[in-house]
Formats: structure tokens, C-alpha cells, sequence
């Protein structure tokens, strides 16, 4: 469900509806005359305004709404993605259990408890993989790219096409096999680390041109 | 002094290598023209202060010297006063062998060898400018070319070491975004840096003036650049000939003030006073962990071992560093809006300053240490390009406000947040810094308020048309200015125990630095409204930005005189007003 749809009562129709539509900020500033100094049009003065109106919300209703979400029509990785993601699961639980039945070789008496603890785990993990899976969404919107994943952490980026610094691809034997690959997005900030795995091969060049593209007609820049 | 303007003073300049003709002999925008072509310099490369191997291996020869002189000593006093007892010393030694003839030659040798190095790696780096780029190409056996493009500019840097100001020398650091991204052309003369900064930042900045007022902008940088004004007796243009006007220079330059007073309107310069600064180093975080270590120690050693007391010289000669090398930061620091973008300048004996053009600041954090509170002193720092890339290890400035007051916290935002949308920023962040509410903040709902039960009516955020605010802490107190044409990108996370509250968390993404922008504990659907509203307005405000952009450009290059556009393409060729105009503003990387 789209929030910008939301009835907001404070805010009155002179407040600027989000600036959804490119150059939406731009249209307030009166039209200049070119001999004009670029000081004088450039600054105009703004109002001390502050947008409270609009998230002065009502708290009953508020309350009763507990998983963050963002409307939109969101998008699934494929469904072969999961047996990538079972195959990982069961690596890494198969090295565990490994390690964890190393204090029974010595004959310790935790020895049957943490590999108990290992398996419950592995087998938790192994368990919750499909949701898991169906949890990493993607939208892509006009202006920009959003990302979700995670079921008890749930974790939602908005990354603008413009910041996009590179996009690359990657394919591990899994992914070969199965026909799928990760598209990794990279900005100029470390910390953004959006990476959408599971997109089927025949897509992944495609998504990754018309990625590149908007992010060169909407703005390559910091 | 003060020598006769006249064709016999001009005698000994004839002998001086091209090099050494000032280029900024002539006040005025006559500036900008290059020094005439020379016979070392072709299609417009130049070469550096003949100084700059020695300044850059400075520090290494002084040392070398002083070890020479320190085992000469010994034996000096050994010859003069014959005590008879000087064994173990190599320079004895060869004095008794009879081979300081060797010693002598090997030595004479490795001058010689040192000297053509010097002299090699000077004739070898040479830098260039044009209209689009920044040119450095050194190197004696292995060679390197490297190329900045002005359009990408992030900051121009001015640094002068104390051994270079004595030299009347100093570098210019043009600075990209990168992994140690930086095109250095060290060492230059004070009057090239001057002339070099001011040219490459007009072309590079988002000067907010015409042609003409830039130009003529830059002819007055040119003018007073050793720190003497036009006027003042020192300032005559063939002055550096003479050795008294040469030594009377480099006091006045020394003593001079750090920022050029003609540089910047004095309405936007703040300065601090090195009291407050002494204090405030004096009361900070730092101090306050000293003692409690200190006393740690004090009570170890009593009821202890006494040994414990040996622990304490190392820490203290830390602490010692730490304090010195914060103080030299901060002593004489003064931040300035000139045309070409914000400057920062600071150093007691070595000066440095930092030439930021607009956009080019990705977040703001105001800060205020539990013990600056009763005096009301807050900090001011940014995150900009190149934190964490340089290959030396060495940190671009950030702090734009080391100590100040709520109203000099309020005039340094003022110049470092954008025309337009910034007095609005401005005046929102002063009411988060001085009120617990404040209209249009949105706080912690009073349901969570388990999850920072201290501080939640203080944390949450408030959003203006340019920018979104973060506050948290009650005693350590921080308000964080994230413009939405810089944010790279948004995230808003939510774990169990938030969800029990129906609160998420946020946090804004942008270029690596000191702040890291998170909010915690927003009401989950005011989150989801300013997830979608926040993610809109970063794209809007890029592309106004971008927008603005053009039209200044298109503006500045309409606006351009003949006259101007001659002067302006001193550096370049001809049809460089226009290039220059269409690069300005655009902070890419």
C-alpha cells in the first residue's frame, strides 16, 4: 500500500505533494530573467517551514500496526534460488555438526548436548529457507531501486538509480548450474550493500542494462 | 627593505632561473596569465618550487645532518682538546686507519649521487593545468602521469609544513573521490598556490558569481598572497630579489594573518581564540578518561605494586601527542564562505587549509562532550570525500567548528549547507540543540519509551525541504544533518523487540566518514511515510541540484564579457569560459 495516498488532514494543499515527478522543487521558483545575477535567483528565500503536519499520525491506529512494511508491488527471486539456498544451509549445517561432535571424540559430558544444540539448528535453518527465500523482494520504482529481505530482522533499502556506482553480476557454481545470478549494487557509500540474488540468467543482463541506463539518464553523481 | 622600482633592480633577476619570475608580480587579473613561457616549460607544463626534493625528504635529511653533527661533535672536541680516550667511533676509527681519504670520497660521492637525484626528480615533476584537468607527471626511472578532471573536483587543499613556510613553500592537493585519489603537486611557491587554488576552484566550484565578479575575485587573491596587502611598504612587485625583502617576507607571512582577510567577507569568518581552544582540549572526553586512568594507576601503586607507576609514562606521552597534535589542528582555525566554496584554515607552524566547494558535504553533526554543556560549547563535524582512502594514512579535515557557541554553531551551518533550502536547516537545528520540543520533531513514541528510557523524548528526527535531522542523547547531546541531494541511500530495519513496540529503526547511508546518520525507534507507520517521503526527496534534491547547475552555467556563460573570457582562458585555450561554466556545480564523483 502506497503511504503517499495516505489522507493526511494537516496538511494543507499548499504544502508540496511529494516530489514524486522530477524537478518537483523547482517548480515554486519564480521565473528569472538571464541577466540576473545567479545569487539572486538561486537563493530564494524560503519560509522556516517545517513538514510536521505530515507525520503527526494518529497513535491508536499506529499501535496496532506492528510489521514495517512498504506498499508497492514487489517483486520474488526465482524459486530455483532456493536450492541454493538449501544447499548452503546444509554445507554450512554439515560443517557444524562436524565441529560440534568434536567434544564427543574426547568423551566430555556436553558433548551430546551441543551437537543436539547443532542439529536443532541446522534443522531450524533448513526449515525457515523457503521463507527465508520468499522474504528477499525487490522493487524497482521510477527514480529507484528498493530491497528487502529478512523475516525476524526485517531490513528495507531505497537506493535512487542515480547513486548507483557500479552493477555487477555474479555466478557462482550453484548459480551456473541452476541458470541464476546475483546482481550486486554498489554506491558511493560502503555501508548500502543491496545485492539481489536468485534473478534467472536470461533476466539478470537485461535488469543490469536498464539499471545502468537509468542510472546514467537520471544522474551519475555523488 | 623597500627597493627602488627601477631597471638596475631588475639586474639580478636576469640570473635567476625562469622559474623564479613571481607569477603573481602583478596585482590585478593580469594574474592569471601564465608566467610566460619558459624555456623548461612546453604546451603548458610547469615545474615546482626548486626546494620541493629537499622539503619532501626534509624531515629524513635533518635527521641524517644531526646524526653527522652528533658524532662529530665527539670527535671535534677530541681533536681541539686531545683527551685521548675516543674509541668506537667510526669517524675515529678512520682517522686512525689512515683512509680518510676514502671516507672522504665515499662521502663527496654520495652528495654528488644525492645532488643529480635532487636535481633529476625536480626537472622530472612537472604539473599542468588545462580547462578540464589537473596534470602531474614525475618520476626519474619509474614514471607516473597522473590526471585529475576538474569537474570531479572535491576539495582543494593548501598544506605548508614548517620546514616549507620557511622556504616560503607549500602544496596544493587536488582531491577526487577515490581510493587515495589525490593529485599533489608539492612544493609550490606561496604566490603560485594562490593563483593555482583560485584558478582551479573556479573552474571546479559552484561559484554563485558571474564572470566578472569571479575574475576579478581571483585578481585579489592573487595580489596580497605572502600575506602582505597591496598597500603595505613590504609589497612591491620585484621585492623578492633583495635578501632583506626576502627574510621581511617571510616574517610578515609567518605572522600574517592565516586566512586572507581579503578573501572572505569578515561577516561570514569565524574564528576561536586559543584560550577557548586550551580549555576546551582542557575539559574534553579525552581529559576526563586521563584522570580516571591516572587515579586507576595512583590507587594500583598504593595498594599494589608500585610498578604500576612505570605504566603511566607511556600514557602520558600519548595523552601529551594527543593533546599537541589537536591543538596544532586547532590553533589559528578558522572557517570562511569565500566565492569559490567553504574554507577552513588552521596550524600553528604548519598551516593548512581546505577549500571546500558547495555540495560537496555529505553529512553535519553538532556534538556537545558532557562538559562543554555549562559553558554551552558545541563541535561541528563532516563527512566528505576521501575519509579512510588516502595511502598516508592522513585524514582530510573534518572538523569545521573545533569549539564554539550556539551562535557560531549557527554561522558555520550557514556556510556549510547549500543556499536556499540551508537558513531553513539552520534554524531547525538551533531549536534541536537548545529545546527538548520542538515543532515538527518527532520523537520516540511515549509506548517505546522501554528502549531508551533516558533519551526518548530527545531522539527522533525532523525533515525540512533540503535536508532530514537526527537527534539522540541527553548527555551527550548530537543533532545530524543529512542533506537529501548527498544521501546515497535509505534503510529502515526492524527486529523483534522493535516490533513488540511497533517502532523501526533508520539509518541513512552516505559517503564513508566519522557519521554515521541512525535513528531508533520511529513510530512504524510515521517510518514508512518518511521512508517513501525521504526516498522521494533524494532524488528531487539531486535533480533540482543538477538543474541549478545548468543554469548557472548557462547564466555565467551568457553573462561572460569578452574581456572576462580572455582572462579566463589565460591557463587554456581558447572556448575554456564555456567549458568552465558547464563544469561548475556539479559535485560527481
Amino acid at each position: 500500500m502506497s503511504l503517499d495516498q495516505q489522507p493526511t488532514p494537516a496538511s494543507s494543499p499548499a504544502e508540496p505533494a511529494v516530489p514524486r515527478a522530477r524537478h518537483a522543487v523547482n517548480a515554486p521558483q519564480p521565473p528569472h530573467a538571464p541577466q540576473l545575477a545567479p545569487s539572486e535567483h538561486l537563493a530564494p528565500p524560503v519560509p522556516y517551514e517545517v513538514e510536521s503536519a505530515v507525520f503527526i499520525a494518529d497513535p491508536a491506529a499506529d499501535a496496532e500496526k506492528r510489521r514495517l512494511d512498504i506498499g508497492g508491488e514487489w517483486k520474488g527471486v526465482s524459486k530455483k534460488y532456493l536450492a541454493v539456498e538449501m544447499v548452503g544451509t546444509g554445507i554450512m549445517a554439515v560443517i557444524l555438526i562436524a565441529a560440534a561432535s568434536v567434544p564427543l571424540f574426547f568423551g566430555l559430558w556436553f558433548g551430546w548436548l551441543t551437537l543436539a544444540a547443532v542439529v536443532i539448528l541446522s534443522a531450524i535453518l533448513l526449515i525457515i529457507a523457503p521463507r527465508r527465500v520468499r522474504s528477499i523482494r525487490y522493487q524497482l520504482r521510477d527514480d529507484d531501486l528498493l530491497f528487502r529481505k529478512g523475516i525476524m530482522f526485517t531490513r528495507i533499502v531505497a537506493v535512487p538509480y542515480g547513486r548507483m556506482q557500479l552493477i555487477d553480476t555474479k555466478r557462482g557454481p550453484l548459480d551456473r548450474a541452476l541458470g541464476l545470478a546475483q546482481l550486486n549494487f554498489v554506491t558511493a557509500a560502503a555501508a548500502t550493500g543491496v545485492s539481489i540474488p536468485g534473478i534467472p540468467e536470461k533476466d539478470v543482463e537485461e535488469l543490469r542494462d536498464v539499471l545502468v541506463s537509468l542510472a546514467e539518464t537520471r544522474r551519475a553523481g555523488l | 627593505m623597500s627597493i627602488p622600482d627601477q631597471p638596475g633592480a631588475d639586474q639580478p633577476m636576469a640570473e635567476q632561473p625562469p622559474l623564479q619570475q613571481p607569477a603573481a608580480a602583478q596585482p590585478g587579473a593580469a594574474g592569471l596569465t601564465p608566467a610566460p613561457v619558459s624555456a623548461d616549460s612546453d604546451d603548458g607544463w610547469k615545474r615546482l618550487h626548486p626546494a620541493s626534493p629537499l622539503l619532501k625528504g626534509g624531515i629524513a635529511f635533518l635527521a641524517i645532518i644531526g646524526i653527522l653533527i652528533a658524532n662529530m661533535r665527539d670527535m671535534l672536541i677530541e681533536l681541539v682538546f686531545d683527551t685521548g680516550d675516543g674509541d668506537g667511533d667510526f669517524i675515529t676509527f678512520l682517522l686512525e686507519s689512515e683512509m680518510l681519504g676514502w671516507g672522504l670520497a665515499i662521502l663527496a660521492a654520495l652528495l654528488m649521487v644525492g645532488i643529480l637525484g635532487f636535481y633529476l626528480s625536480w626537472r622530472m615533476h612537472r604539473y599542468r593545468i588545462t580547462d578540464e584537468s589537473v596534470e602531474v607527471r614525475s618520476g626519474i626511472i619509474f614514471r607516473t602521469h597522473r590526471q585529475a578532471r576538474l569537474d570531479r573536483i572535491q576539495a582543494v587543499a593548501v598544506t605548508r609544513p614548517f620546514l616549507a613556510r620557511i622556504f616560503g613553500a607549500g602544496k596544493l592537493e587536488v582531491a577526487v573521490a577515490g581510493q587515495d585519489a589525490k593529485v599533489a603537486l608539492s612544493y609550490l611557491r606561496v604566490a603560485e598556490l594562490d593563483t593555482l587554488r583560485a584558478h582551479i576552484l573556479r573552474l571546479a566550484s559552484a561559484s554563485r558569481h558571474g564572470g566578472r565578479d569571479a575574475v576579478a575575485g581571483i585578481g585579489q587573491q592573487v595580489a596580497p598572497a605572502n600575506g602582505i596587502a597591496p598597500g603595505a611598504p613590504g609589497f612591491l612587485p620585484h621585492a623578492e630579489n633583495a635578501p632583506s625583502a626576502i627574510v621581511q617576507q617571510r616574517v610578515n607571512d609567518f605572522f600574517g594573518p592565516e586566512l586572507d582577510p581579503d578573501l572572505a567577507p569578515p561577516e561570514s569568518v569565524v574564528k576561536i581564540s586559543p584560550l577557548r581552544i586550551i580549555l576546551s582540549l582542557l575539559i574534553s572526553n579525552t581529559t576526563i578518561l586521563f584522570f580516571l586512568a591516572a587515579i586507576a594507576m595512583i590507587l594500583l601503586a598504593i595498594f599494589g605494586e608500585p610498578q604500576w607507576l612505570f605504566g603511566a609514562i607511556p600514557m602520558v606521552i600519548g595523552v601529551i601527542g594527543f593533546f599537541w597534535s589537536k591543538l596544532q589542528k586547532s590553533l589559528r582555525f578558522s572557517i570562511a564562505g569565500t566565492p569559490d566554496g567553504v574554507r577552513i584554515g588552521f596550524g600553528l607552524l604548519s598551516t593548512e587549509n581546505d577549500t571546500l566547494p558547495a555540495g560537496r558535504i555529505h553529512a553535519i553533526e553538532v556534538h556537545q562532550p558532557l562538559l562543554w554543556r555549562p559553558l554551552g560549547w558545541w563541535t561541528v563535524r563532516i563527512n566528505r570525500a576521501g575519509y579512510g582512502t588516502s595511502a598516508d594514512g592522513k585524514q582530510p579535515a573534518t572538523t569545521m567548528l573545533p569549539v564554539g557557541t550556539i551562535d557560531e554553531v549557527e554561522k558555520v551551518l550557514e556556510l556549510l549547507l547549500p543556499e536556499g533550502t540551508g537558513s531553513e536547516v539552520n534554524a531547525l537545528t538551533t531549536q534541536l540543540l537548545t529545546k527538548r520540543d520542538v515543532p515538527g520533531f518527532v520523537a520516540t513514541p511515549k509506548r517505546a519509551w522501554f528502549l531508551h528510557p533516558f533519551t526518548w523524548r530527545r531522539h527522533g528526527f525532523a525533515e525540512t525541504n533540503g535536508a532530514v535531522l537526527f537527534r539522540a542523547g541527553v548527555v551527550w547531546r548530537r543533532v545530524q544533518i543529512i542533506p537529501f541531494a548527498r544521501l546515497q541511500s535509505i534503510r529502515v530495519t526492524q527486529g523483534p523487540l522493535a516490533r513488540a513496540f511497533s517502532v523501526s529503526n533508520f539509518s541513512i547511508q552516505t559517503i564513508l566518514g566519522l557519521i554515521t546518520p541512525t535513528v531508533e525507534a520511529v513510530d512504524t507507520a510515521t517510518a514508512e511515510r518518511a521512508f517513501d517521503r525521504w526516498s522521494a526527496k533524494a532524488i528531487a534534491a539531486a535533480d533540482d541540484e543538477d538543474a541549478r547547475a545548468a543554469e548557472s552555467a548557462r547564466s555565467q556563460s551568457a553573462g561572460m564579457g569578452r574581456a572576462d573570457a580572455v582572462a579566463a582562458v589565460g591557463y587554456g585555450s581558447a572556448g575554456s569560459a564555456e567549458a568552465a561554466a558547464a563544469m561548475l556545480s556539479r559535485p560527481m564523483i
